[in-house]
């Protein structure tokens, strides 16, 4: 089968690999029908994230109808389903997934002692994301092994577009976490640090569940004006300063609720922090360039909420940690449980509440997808999120 | 089918920039090796006798510019960190060179400015792939996501309670609601189940 495997940093290539096969008795073999590059595969791209190991196949966004079952998966699932494939791999029976927290399964990452050596405890397994997360293949490929695959699945009905319900399987579920773990009040402001595919649906989640005011910060015009579409006030950084902004739209008191949809690779601004941080990274002192976690914490409203679904890789530095604990703010992150949401969010894409293919811009074939890392990674033409179509 | 913007070579995630990123980063790790290894002959052909120990140095910076091009995600600022070495070495040989008409000297001052000419090339052509907005579509004012309407979008999940987990802590909450939040926590079962 084709595949986008990684070479190496930057270096992503469309190969012919052997087709999956069942190699337990709880996997199924799924043919791919559509799957999407996300921003967090673009840490691998980057080389950010260590574990990467050449041959590997890259994707987490993958949706697609089962052709192979496992003998212990088909009280679940049968030839011919439907399947959009969560990113996190789950085995719904340890003491984690029995309370929800399925993005820290405690069975699924076979490469658990590496995990637990550098996390302390193990997370999940994840499609295409590393080794330290199972060094499991992912789904930016004609065919898909679903591991533990009579968990692992969200089950989706024919005649609706898998543009519509793809997202399901990650960038829909992690804004929509994000939104809730802020427990939104009717008379809150939410801030959004970047306007990717993952704020654009934070954003989205932020108006459904009730926000008086959504703040959408991005640096990028098309980005922007895709997040006003949604009912964002936004500002460009580039050319005000967010805190002053932020600090104007609440009354001189901060938003009560700040979300991080950037991550480890925030872009260099003129800002010390930005440059300092920068200069570090480049001398291998340090992995993540947090500042929009700086700036969170500098501008959230006391007793207000952090959350975090950006992510982080490894050793951040000069985190204001002052500021955080006298001001009292929660911090809530943490990888999506995407099994937790979906069946509320599968209904609310169904009853045209909203339609997550509002953020599709570049719709390729598989063989054009290495082409389309560097045109995301560049932000060239416009692009936000890229469908593949196998 | 969207047209593929084509910065990056057909079928691959690079383009002829990155790649010739790459050869320059090869060439500066060899020239740097060169410079350490063979110091006295190299300052000799370029007309500074007695800096080896200043040509040695050079490739030093040599190979750790070159390193950092290879294994960099992003080269373009190490490429200019070679246009700033070039200019450097361009100065040691005009002001350490015994007599600047010597036919050595103008050779290598030639090399010199053909490979600046070329790491300046690069180093544009990078910056522009990324700086190069002019056909970026940046009105997606149409793409609210919301079929039924913004206005119908507003407060419609408002409804939604979230899982005891991950609510906020009652003595956090906005005055007058935590009575009522502790009412509505007392009726209410955690979400969390497959």
């Amino acid at each position: 089968m084709r595949a986008l495997v990684w070479h190496g940093t930057t270096d992503i290539r469309c190969d012919t690999v052997p087709d999956p096969r069942i190699e337990d008795d709880r996997d199924a073999i799924i043919k791919v029908t559509s799957c999407a590059i996300c921003g967090s595969d673009l840490h691998l791209f980057d080389h950010f994230m260590p574990g990467m190991k050449k041959g590997d196949i890259m994707g987490h966004e993958t949706m697609g109808e089962v052709v192979e079952v496992g003998s212990a998966a088909k009280s679940k699932l049968k030839i011919g389903d439907r399947i959009v494939v969560p990113f996190t791999i789950i085995c719904g029976e340890c003491e984690q997934c029995r309370r929800g927290n399925f993005s820290v399964c405690e069975r699924t990452n076979r490469n658990k002692k590496l995990a637990d050596t550098v996390f302390g405890h193990t997370t999940a397994g994840l499609f295409g994301y590393t080794h330290l997360t199972g060094g499991y293949p992912g789904g930016q490929a004609e065919y898909l092994r679903v591991p533990f695959a009579d968990a692992t699945h969200i089950k989706v009905p024919d005649g609706v577009p898998d543009e519509k319900l793809l997202f399901l399987s990650d960038i829909f579920p992690t804004g929509w976490q994000a939104a809730v773990q802020c427990d939104i009040e009717p008379s809150d402001t939410v801030a959004i640090w970047g306007c990717g595919p993952v704020g654009q649906m934070a954003i989205r989640s932020a108006i459904l569940l009730g926000a008086k005011q959504v703040i959408a910060i991005d640096r990028l015009p098309e980005r922007l004006s895709m997040a006003q579409a949604g009912g964002a006030t936004t500002i460009n950084f580039e050319e005000e300063s967010t805190v002053k902004r932020l600090n104007d739209l609440t009354d001189g008191k901060g938003p009560q609720k700040c979300i991080d949809a950037v991550g480890l690779e925030a872009h260099a601004t003129s800002t010390v922090d930005a440059m300092y941080d920068r200069a570090k990274q480049a001398m291998m002192l340090e992995t993540d360039r947090p500042h929009v976690l700086r700036e969170m914490i500098y501008v959230c409203r006391p007793a207000g909420t952090l959350s975090i679904p950006g992510v982080y890789g490894g050793l951040l530095d000069k985190i204001p940690f002052g500021a955080l604990m006298n001001k009292g703010l929660t911090v809530r992150t943490g990888q999506t449980h995407v099994n937790r949401w979906t069946d509320d969010l599968l209904h609310r894409v169904l009853d045209d509440q909203i339609d997550p293919s509002f953020v599709i811009t570049h719709k390729v074939a598989l063989d054009q997808g290495p082409e389309m890392y560097k045109a995301f990674r560049d932000k060239q033409d416009g692009c936000i999120k890229v469908m593949l179509k196998p | 089918m969207s047209n593929v913007p084509r910065t990056a070579l057909p079928g691959c995630s690079r383009s002829a920039n990155d790649q010739m990123a790459k050869g320059l980063g090869y060439f500066s790790i060899a020239l740097g090796l060169s410079e350490v290894i063979a110091a006295g002959a190299i300052s000799r052909a370029a007309g500074l006798n007695g800096l080896h120990g200043l040509v040695r140095g050079y490739g030093g910076r040599e190979i750790a510019n070159g390193l950092a091009i290879l294994t960099s995600h992003d080269p373009t600022t190490w490429v200019w960190g070679r246009v700033a070495g070039d200019v450097t070495d361009i100065a040691t040989v005009a002001a350490g060179a015994e007599k600047m008409t010597k036919p050595r000297t103008l050779l290598a001052l030639a090399m010199l400015a053909g490979v600046t000419a070329l790491d300046v090339v690069c180093a544009t052509r990078l910056a522009a792939e990324k700086g190069s907005r002019n056909s970026a579509r940046t009105d997606y004012y149409d793409r609210s996501g919301f079929p039924k309407g913004l206005q119908a979008a507003r407060g419609a999940a408002r409804s939604f309670e979230a899982p005891r987990d991950f609510r906020t802590p009652d003595a956090l909450r906005p005055h007058g609601q935590q009575q009522e939040s502790r009412e509505a926590a007392a009726t209410t079962t955690p979400a969390a189940s497959i």
